[in-house]
């Protein structure tokens, strides 16, 4: 995006006067704990969230090592209840909900738009506090309680039955709600009120407008899973009955709340990701994006679709024919933009420059995982199909091919991509991309085996499958086969995501300093110094062409290619 | 360490879907395979596409014109509408098949099946029950009539493709028609707890004749050999409460039942009551009538579950034990 600054002034000139970077602008502790830079606030995030990665990461290796036998390796069943729990809430709650915006969305948002800062930068400092209160509460149900409902809080096991930690974890997961809402809210404000001059809609980065399309989905989805929880601790601490039956309350109206939140959760998780995807190919390969129109309304209608699917988790649960018959079709109707968006990025691709890059390596990546994650969720969109399917480790893979294949990669790919814009150091590209082909192969191969253990039956939140093996020949053998292929696969790609976390870290220390514009990309965040200054900008730029009117692009229209 | 079960498939197993053992299964399998199908094409495309572009493309030199290709309308309007036909395909014929598990015919086999933490019951028309082992006949239509004591449980059998959450205060049905007789698996699929991996139970598809014979043997009462207390104890394990409620006196879920009988009992609503054989009976049959201090309210309730001599065999088994 070629840029002018409103008063034309070479700042490099003015030696001594030029800003220092936002990481040197302040010195101490206590000037990272209550600063208001969006920056500074999304490192902050970054440094909390890989924390929850790393805990949900090693609670689901220890999932994984212990159902490497039948009878369970390493825990009891209720031990094992735990970690499934934990790794499930850890993840989603913690983990992939805020990844995204709050780390790269907060970094880059304002500075992709020209800006100083979000709109309200102390609204944004509450939301990362208030996230941390919540993720406190959740983590001391970890210590204190043994939670074992599963992330989703089932009602009546949750309300009735199971240990205590409900209330204080769900008490959490109420907190960290507000704080997507803050975001959600400065988000919308920001795009709409603090385009740099010349930035149309037309022009935004397609990342803006994922960011865009996922705020929405923040501030009208949560305060529902807000009110959900309430009735939750309502039901649980006073004992009227909501959910529970035997206290004159419907356990199906809780799942139809859950999943009402829960399901547009999950295009919160991967729009972001879909934003970054859209950069990484076009920056990447040197080509305007296909069909950009297109993408960003796709993602907009994602996000409004997403609110009418929620009862596609409910197919064997007891809705109504006529229900099931329209979240069905609903379901479907959700995947034509989904496709749009594959095929988009891919033909972006054609007549491009594509550097074989970390980036676009995990982008690779991405496409590949994202097709299969998508493909099968057709199955589980069939009725008849579904019902087989349900509750099975078809869908665990299925959604950890979309969560942790899709979202997650694209997050790394974005890391790595923005990473010498917020750090100022170049990593090290050899072991990155062999940290990427171990997480790619490790990944895969964890699961995989689970599609094909979950089409023949396996059931998910199975502590144990030794009881089996009693009633059907082979089959004992058949699900053991599975799990053991991936436990193995799961130690590669924790392997694979250690190397490249270690990869990381060693960049901050011995990395080559970064220039401003590394991968000669085009919009705003590549026209100020790695790192930005406190201020962002130099002056205030001012945008006269889109983001992916690359020069290749023009050499080209000379030679008449 | 690969399994022989992978390759040469025992009992009509393929290498993605379990035998197929009910009406429903041709069907289902029918659409899985389609949907198989079309994902491997459109995957293979892309893929390719991904690949060709991937190596024709790459980045030979640090600056290289590119095309200035910003969409084509044409083929935006073919791969939107291409893969909504093939969508809707997938959403009719699901529906289709989804639309013949929901409606029985009227004719069925009624069982009546309980689950609560962690087993199963299955009861048939004449009242008897077990919850040893589900056994239909083949080539007949059979109704479950599902119903939970406590909390959401979901019974699964993959070989007939069927699979319907059960709910406690509420009825569920779920029907098939088994269509070949042999020994499968009935899972639970909606976690409920701590032996929810354990909530499997064995069906068995028989024949007519075979199914009457075994019906038979269904009755349930004491073996003329045992005393009531000694039957007792064997249905104390058959029943699994010896999944909540020790006999030598240690804590587990549930209190002990050892030195119960005669207690003094305490209860979480502040009053107390001497466990005497009426108190015994009315906990089995509606434990949360009156909750023990210190203790979860998690048991479900037998009423309907027992026969009246297997109740008095239980009481009979926890007074002995002093």
């Amino acid at each position: 995006m070629s840029t002018t600054h409103a008063n034309a002034a070479p700042t490099e000139g003015h030696a001594g006067e030029a800003h220092p970077d936002y990481i040197r602008a302040k010195a101490g502790l206590a000037s990272w704990l209550i600063t208001l830079d969006h920056k500074r606030i999304g490192i902050l995030y970054l440094i909390a969230i890989i924390t929850f990665f790393l805990i949900g990461g090693l609670l689901a290796v220890a999932v994984r090592l212990h159902l490497f036998k039948p009878e369970g390796t390493l825990v009891s069943p209720e031990v094992y209840n735990q970690l499934f729990t934990l790794h499930g809430a850890i993840m989603v709650f913690l983990f992939i909900v805020p990844s995204i915006p709050a780390t790269l969305g907060n970094f880059f948002l304002p500075l992709m738009l020209g800006a100083k800062d979000v709109a309200f930068p102390r609204l944004n400092l509450a939301s990362f506090y208030v996230y941390m209160i919540g993720a406190v509460l959740f983590a001391s149900s970890l210590l204190f309680s043994g939670l074992d409902t599963g992330w989703t809080f089932y009602a009546p096991y949750s309300s009735g039955y199971a240990v205590n930690g409900v209330v204080m974890a769900t008490a959490g997961a109420f907190v960290l709600g507000f704080s997507s809402i803050f975001t959600g809210l400065n988000f919308i404000v920001t795009i709409h009120k603090m385009r740099a001059p010349g930035l149309t809609w037309n022009r935004l980065p397609l990342f803006v407008w994922s960011l865009y399309a996922t705020s929405i989905i923040y501030v009208l989805a949560t305060p529902v899973v807000g009110i959900t929880l309430l009735l939750l601790l309502v039901e649980r601490v006073a004992g009227i009955g909501i959910f529970d039956p035997t206290l004159g309350g419907d356990p199906i109206l809780y799942q139809h709340f859950f999943w009402f939140y829960s399901h547009p959760v999950v295009y919160v998780m991967i729009l972001p990701a879909f934003g970054i995807i859209s950069e990484l190919t076009t920056v990447h390969s040197r080509k305007h994006i296909f069909g950009y129109t297109a993408i960003a309304a796709s993602s907009v209608a994602i996000a409004f679709i997403g609110f009418l699917v929620w009862g596609h988790h409910m197919f064997v649960s007891g809705q109504s024919g006529l229900a099931m018959t329209v979240f069905s079709f609903l379901t479907f109707a959700v995947a034509v933009p989904t496709a749009i968006k594959v095929f988009s990025w891919i033909a972006t691709m054609y007549k491009g420059s594509i550097a074989f890059n970390t980036p676009m390596i995990y982008n690779f990546c991405f496409l590949f995982i994202f097709s299969i994650g998508g493909l099968t969720g057709i199955f589980l969109g069939a009725l008849s199909v579904d019902v087989h399917l349900h509750d099975t480790y078809f869908v665990v893979a299925h959604f950890h091919y979309v969560m942790m294949g899709s979202v997650f990669i694209a997050f790394i790919g974005g890391l790595y991509h923005w990473w010498p814009k917020m750090t100022g150091k170049m990593y090290h590209e050899g072991s990155a991309i062999v940290a990427a082909i171990l997480v790619f192969i490790g990944f895969n191969v964890t699961f995989f085996s689970q599609f094909m253990m979950g089409s023949h039956g396996m059931p998910r939140r199975y502590a144990t499958y030794d009881q089996v093996g009693a009633f059907e020949p082979g089959l004992l053998e058949l699900f053991t086969f599975y799990h053991q292929i991936s436990t193995i696969g799961s130690l590669v790609l924790a392997v694979g995501l250690f190397l490249s976390l270690f990869n990381l870290i060693h960049s901050l220390m011995k990395g080559a300093k970064a220039p401003a514009n590394p991968w000669k990309g085009m919009s705003l965040e590549w026209e100020t110094t790695s790192p930005p200054i406190e201020h962002n900008f130099e002056g205030q730029p001012i945008v006269r062409k889109g983001p992916y009117e690359f020069p290749e692009i023009f050499a080209a229209e000379q030679q008449g290619r | 360490m690969i399994p022989t079960a992978l390759f040469a498939y025992a009992e009509g197993r393929t290498f993605w879907l379990p035998p197929q053992a009910s009406t429903f299964a041709p069907s289902v399998d029918g659409l899985f395979y389609f949907i198989l199908w079309v994902s491997i094409v459109s995957f293979l495309l892309c893929m390719g596409a991904l690949t060709y572009f991937g190596l024709k493309y790459k980045r030979r030199q640090a600056f290289e014109p590119t095309s200035n290709i910003r969409g084509d309308h044409k083929l935006e309007i073919a791969w939107s509408v291409i893969p909504g036909l093939v969508l809707i395909v997938v959403f009719a014929w699901g529906l289709k098949g989804y639309m013949a598990m929901a409606v029985a015919p009227n004719d069925t086999l009624d069982i009546r099946v309980t689950a609560s933490s962690w087993d199963w019951y299955f009861a048939y028309p004449d009242g008897e029950g077990t919850n040893e082992e589900l056994v239909v006949p083949v080539g007949r239509p059979v109704r479950l009539i599902m119903t939970s004591t406590d909390v959401i449980h979901s019974l699964f059998i993959p070989a007939f493709r069927v699979k319907r959450d059960v709910l406690p205060g509420r009825y569920t049905t779920l029907w098939f028609e088994a269509t070949r007789e042999g020994t499968y698996t009935l899972f639970c699929t909606e976690y409920c707890g701590r032996l929810h991996s354990r909530m499997n139970k064995r069906v068995r598809v028989v024949s007519q004749a075979a199914y009457e014979e075994w019906l038979g043997t269904l009755e349930v009462t004491k073996p003329e050999d045992l005393t009531y207390a000694e039957w007792g104890a064997q249905l104390f394990s058959a029943y699994t409460c010896n999944a909540c409620h020790s006999v030598d006196g240690s804590r587990l879920v549930g209190p002990t039942v050892r030195g119960l009988y005669q207690s003094t009992r305490e209860f979480t609503d502040g009053t107390s009551a001497v466990a005497d054989e009426a108190y015994l009976r009315e906990q089995i049959l509606v434990p949360a009538s009156k909750v023990t201090a210190g203790y979860p309210n998690a048991m479900p309730a037998y009423a309907g579950r027992l026969s009246d001599e297997e109740l008095h065999a239980l009481v009979e088994y926890i007074k002995e034990l002093q």
